[in-house]
């Protein structure tokens, strides 16, 4: 059952100093309704790219928007800052209205675009349990209903009386989400809000959206900017890019698209022969990532084999080259490096040659990798070509309680995450 | 926003969101939904203004009592003018009492939008319950002083210096009337302010320079003749005057007039509603 149709939307924000020269735009905008003519600065905007220049005084913040959202989905909304995903969920929980286009809505909305939302500071934690509720469309009696299991998941028991401006943040924030956790609508929209709070909070909040969807059969939009946090939770994405609405599909492929779009990070690079990097010796042609049936490919879980592949040509004959790899993480820690021992002693004539390295399944942790391929020597030691972060690969753990990971859902910390074997208690 | 409840054809949506609806759309059930966020929101304003006081709700009742007394010494005693054979104190407070409901409701609700942006800009709910809850919340701080006013006016009562009579009995109305009228400005002020600015500079002297062309500090028997028009016309005026006229006897009494105020108050209202609707929509993209 589709529970929200959105069509055709438009969202159309004015750039510049609000309020100065409006009153010019506003006649015009009277006139023209007073003759039954449209609306004549309405469809004005540009694409909203931030780093272009702008020309017109107009942007279109959401740009043709057309998607639909069946019951108990839990659609992820990425995108870079600014491509409209903030705009989109205003407009979805009626903060703001369109400019053009409709949105239907089947079932009761609730919106956590931040937590806390109209705290007063001078009343007590319990006086902001019912303010905050009833603020996000909660009935006196549905909070007070549940005013014991709030205080217990925020675990602020002994502070109930206490103002709270004598809260520490943490437990500011845990108050409010808990509040949040235990509204009951059909739809429920987020805006990061994870990215606020320590890693058991981040964790709560995750687990609580994971149990809202999969055992209550809600619906759940989340916009985030942690890739891991999508992949884990969403079922399908929309890749928001300058206001229009780049791709949407499964999850994993539109990770794949956002990456690829905007990390600069692809999964294969091919080099002509003029501009590809090498020696008199030996030069790269083509360099990729693979997965086990060697197709490849930007995003992987967690496990799947990985393969990485380069292709170079040999330009004189020696007996004395070899491939080289290494692997950085997004933090930029150089991970590992590795070596082609295999084929060290091997004569190489003029030629197309490939190699291949493999990493094993359940090795890496989650996030993006990039790759640096190199072909050497070893007497005298040279690098006929070391080519770094062009390609890369993201993983992620998709939570089929077979990983590492296991049934949790939170901050899982390392460089690498191997698969160790624990002994039997 | 456009919550049209009722079902379009065949589709089963609850809400269809839209960039237009009918101007005049109050929706008043979708408030009546809120009505636990309209109490949640008038025990706060209540609650959060004397936390951390000494005095609490004393102070209700000192700021209006300092003000009469020295409305007593300047315009009494200094400047001499009359006060239609009322016991001056009295005099200014029923015409005080009132019209610092008004002027409360008023800078308030004129607020609405610029004082909640924070709070509208990330959550939905009926942007009315606003203004609606402080009206509501004023009606505290007017009771205690209705009850000072009271204390003087039966002080007085047993002395024999005034004449009350049977038009007491418009009090609630006048109390609805004031509400009315100041929310229906205040809705109209606040959507406008979101867009120009300048007015909430306006309205700083602009509530001063109306609170003297209203017969609070005057009675209407002292104004000259070439400038009663502009007390007549004065909206406020007939219910300030129809306030104390009940309670003391002095000044003056009509029903047209406090028809003339009715009517005001309604059309008021309906303008703001008008101005609200089209502006809660979209004042997230201008304030």
């Amino acid at each position: 059952m589709t529970v929200i149709q959105v069509e055709n939307l438009y969202k159309q924000y004015r750039l510049g100093q609000v309020g100065s020269g409006t009153l010019r735009d506003d006649f015009a905008r009277w006139w023209n309704s007073l003759l039954g003519k449209e609306d004549p600065l309405l469809k004005i905007g540009e694409i909203n790219d931030r780093t272009a220049v702008a020309t017109s005084d107009y942007v279109l913040s959401l740009r043709d928007i057309n998607f639909s959202v069946q019951e108990g989905e839990v659609l992820g909304i990425i995108g870079k800052n600014g491509a409209g995903k903030s705009t989109l969920l205003k407009v979805l929980s009626k903060v703001t209205a369109p400019t053009s286009g409709q949105i239907k809505i089947k079932g009761r909305v609730a919106s956590l675009l931040e937590v806390g939302t109209g705290f007063h500071p001078e009343l007590t934690g319990k006086e902001n349990i019912y303010l905050n509720g009833a603020i996000l469309g909660m009935k006196r009696h549905e909070i007070t209903s549940k005013l014991d299991e709030i205080i217990d998941f925020a675990g602020i028991q002994r502070y109930v009386d206490t103002p709270v401006k004598r809260y520490s943040s943490g437990m500011y924030v845990r108050l409010a989400f808990a509040v949040a956790a235990h509204l009951e609508p059909e739809i429920l929209i987020v805006d990061e809000v994870l990215a606020v709070g320590d890693a058991e909070f981040q964790q709560k909040a995750i687990g609580k959206m994971q149990a809202v969807s999969k055992q209550q059969g809600r619906t759940v939009l989340f916009v985030s900017h942690n890739m891991d946090a999508i992949s884990r939770l969403c079922t399908s994405c929309l890749y928001l890019k300058n206001g229009g609405l780049e791709y949407s599909g499964r999850t994993d492929d539109v990770i794949q698209k956002y990456l690829s779009a905007e990390t600069k990070i692809v999964s294969s690079i091919k080099y002509q022969s003029v501009d590809a990097p090498g020696s008199r010796i030996a030069r790269l042609i083509e360099a990729k990532v693979i997965n086990e049936h060697f197709v490849s490919k930007l995003n992987y879980n967690i496990d799947e084999k990985i393969g990485v592949n380069l292709t170079f040509e040999v330009l004189q004959e020696t007996n004395d080259l070899i491939a080289g790899f290494n692997l950085y993480n997004q933090m930029d820690v150089h991970i590992l490096s590795s070596h082609d021992t295999l084929n060290q002693n091997k004569t190489y004539s003029p030629g197309i040659y490939k190699a291949t390295v493999w990493l094993p399944e359940n090795f890496l942790t989650e996030g993006m990798h990039y790759c640096g391929v190199a072909v050497m020597s070893y007497k005298p030691f040279t690098v006929h070509f070391h080519d770094v972060e062009k390609i890369g690969f993201n993983i992620s753990d998709k939570q089929n309680g077979e990983t590492v990971r296991g049934n949790y859902t939170g901050v899982f910390p390392g460089v690498i995450r191997p698969k160790l074997t624990w002994d039997k208690i | 926003m456009n919550i049209s409840k009722k079902i379009v054809e065949n589709d089963h949506w609850t809400e269809v969101i839209q960039p237009k609806k009918s101007v005049f759309s109050l929706n008043l059930r979708e408030i009546w939904n809120y009505k636990d966020l309209i109490w949640i929101f008038v025990r706060r304003d209540i609650v959060s203004v004397y936390k951390q006081t000494v005095l609490g709700p004393l102070w209700f009742f000192l700021g209006p009592l300092f003000t009469v007394y020295t409305f007593v010494f300047v315009f009494n005693q200094i400047a001499n003018i009359s006060t239609d054979n009322v016991p001056a104190p009295l005099f200014y407070l029923a015409g005080t009492t009132l019209w610092n409901y008004f002027q409360a409701c008023f800078t308030s609700t004129s607020n609405t939008f610029v004082s909640n942006a924070n709070i509208f800009g990330k959550v939905y709910f009926p942007r009315m319950v606003s203004p609606i809850s402080m009206v509501i919340s004023n009606l505290l701080k007017f009771g205690i002083q209705l009850l000072m006013f009271f204390c003087f006016w039966i002080y007085y009562y047993s002395k024999s210096e005034i004449n009350p009579n049977g038009y007491l009995l418009l009090l609630p109305l006048l109390i609805v009337l004031m509400g009315g009228m100041a929310l229906g400005l205040g809705i109209i002020i606040s959507s406008l302010t979101t867009k120009y600015r300048d007015l909430s500079y306006f309205i700083g002297f602009g509530i001063t320079l109306l609170m003297y062309a209203t017969p609070i500090i005057y009675p209407v028997s002292a104004i000259p003749e070439m400038y009663k028009p502009f007390v007549i016309y004065n909206p406020i005026a007939p219910i300030i005057e129809t306030f104390r006229f009940s309670f003391t006897g002095a000044g003056y009494f009509s029903w047209s007039g406090l028809a003339y105020s009715s009517v005001f108050t309604i059309i008021v209202l309906l303008i703001g509603t008008l101005l609200f609707n089209k502006i809660e929509r979209t004042f997230m993209d201008t304030v």
